[in-house]
């Protein structure tokens, strides 16, 4: 069956108890943060990101470009 | 190293190519005819300017949207891209549909997925924060049919730009621009006004640090006492003209329906810059607010929770004029009182262009001023 409330939208992820205790004692100090959860999901979601977006080539081919300067030199943008 | 479209991939759906494969899917398709806003997000889809969304949004999407600020596979997205349709709409044997303007003539072809239904209620509450109808964007959500149809965009014909095609750039175009240029660092700057002085200086405090700036007025469905289309494009291109280095400036239109929802907008307005190619955004005081829903910088707030947006927000105070500073300021930097202060309001722009005063120039530049004084109806009515 699909789950689709909000609650069955998360899972369990393993980290060392010491982590997790560094970490609440740093967010308990800094405000911003609701819970250890809400801080991994943060940095994690920040961290994938970055190496999603390494090296992603531009989404055109050469042919395309010189199409596309074409029309912007037409259009006096170029 | 090119900037990353949202998602991961600039979107591109094909233009359905001669006209006997239109007529052709016509026929035998069912049809769903459209409104001008969805004609408009079709344009924004099958250009990339929505990327990764590549149609209409379903189920899935539609509630993690609403509930979590993202889509069903995590990427930051705070508005739904909805497709409503009449209660009695029913989907037919085909598993593609004709979307078709109010002349019958078609747009697109939709690939079916999904007929469902929401809660107009719950759309109203999660996305503008109100349920009040008073809100123009609440009150068109309840406008609308609760009975929403959900597909990819197979093709799309050629949507025009409504007399705006030499201003409107595709995020394909804005992207080879920039590299064109040697831009690394674009600012965006989004805007639905003619350009008073807070405006650019706004620009103007980006473009410092940026390579260029891209200025990307909304064009398109507005409110009584908005500036018109026209108006918005000629300004510019008299500010720019007059004011800014050759070569800082790319000025191009962007075809959306302002939506006023706030903090909530301005992350899809982030979203759309990003997909043009910019690697900052300008956001300002209440944001695509509207009214009083809004805190003034709650729309700087919202930013904290994308740390994966993919495109950095920079924040501006208002600026105005300060007498004791002789110039214009903000808050940061300008120790007097409000009564040394002259702030730049909207309604009393247009109060003085409705009774042809020419705005001081500490207010607008003369050339912009003139702009707006030349034409009949600056106004929308
Ligand atoms: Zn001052």
């Amino acid at each position: 069956m699909p789950q689709t409330t909000t609650q069955s939208k998360y899972t369990t992820v393993s980290i060392p108890i010491t982590l997790h205790d560094r970490i609440e004692k740093m967010i308990i100090k800094k405000s911003g943060f609701k819970s250890v959860s809400d801080y991994v999901t943060y940095v994690l979601r920040e961290v994938v990101a970055m190496h999603e977006t390494k090296d992603v080539p531009e989404p055109f081919t050469s042919t395309d470009v010189e199409e596309i300067k074409a029309r912007l030199k037409a259009l006096g943008y170029l | 190293m090119a900037l990353s479209p949202h998602g991961g991939r600039l979107v591109q759906v094909r233009a359905i190519e001669g006209s006997n494969e239109k007529i052709k899917e016509l026929s035998e398709n069912s049809r769903i005819r459209v409104s001008e806003e969805t004609r408009v997000q079709m344009l924004n889809i099958s250009n990339g300017v929505l990327s990764p969304v590549t149609g209409f949004m379903g189920k899935a999407d539609y509630e993690n949207v609403i509930e979590n600020m993202r889509l069903a596979d995590d990427t930051p997205w705070t508005i739904p891209v909805l497709l409503h349709v009449p209660d009695d709409f029913v989907a037919g044997t085909s598993d593609e549909i004709t979307l078709v303007d109010d002349n019958t003539r078609p747009l697109g072809i939709l690939e079916f997925e999904e007929l469902f239904s929401i809660s107009k209620k719950e759309y109203a509450k999660k996305v503008f924060g109100t349920e009040e109808e008073a809100h123009p964007g609440v009150a068109k959500a309840y406008a609308s049919s609760d009975r929403v149809v959900s597909g990819k965009l197979k093709s799309v014909a050629r949507l025009d730009a409504g007399g705006f095609e030499n201003y409107t750039l595709s995020p394909k175009e804005t992207r080879v621009l920039f590299v064109e240029k040697g831009w690394k660092d674009v600012i965006a700057f989004q805007t639905r006004n003619a350009p008073h002085i807070g405006h650019e200086y706004v620009q103007k405090t980006g473009l410092a640090f940026a390579d260029g700036i891209f200025i990307n007025p909304v064009l398109g469905k507005k409110k009584a006492g908005d500036f018109t289309d026209e108006v918005i494009l000629e300004t510019y291109q008299a500010l720019v003209k007059n004011y800014y280095p050759k070569n800082s400036v790319v000025l191009s239109v962007l075809h959306y329906e302002m939506q006023y929802a706030g903090p909530k907008e301005a992350i899809m307005h982030a979203i759309m810059r990003k997909n043009f190619g910019c690697s900052h955004i300008a956001i300002g005081r209440d944001h695509a607010g509207v009214g009083n829903y809004y805190g003034p910088y709650a729309a700087h707030e919202i930013f904290k929770e994308f740390p994966d947006l993919g495109i950095q927000a920079v924040f501006f105070r208002e600026f105005f004029y300060c007498n004791k500073c002789a110039g214009i300021a903000n808050e940061k930097i300008c120790p007097h009182l409000e009564s040394d202060r002259l702030s730049f309001s909207g309604t009393k722009l247009r109060k003085m262009f409705q009774s042809g005063e020419t705005p001081p120039k500490e207010f607008m530049r003369p050339e912009v001023s003139q702009v707006i004084l030349k034409s009949k109806t600056p106004f929308v009515e």
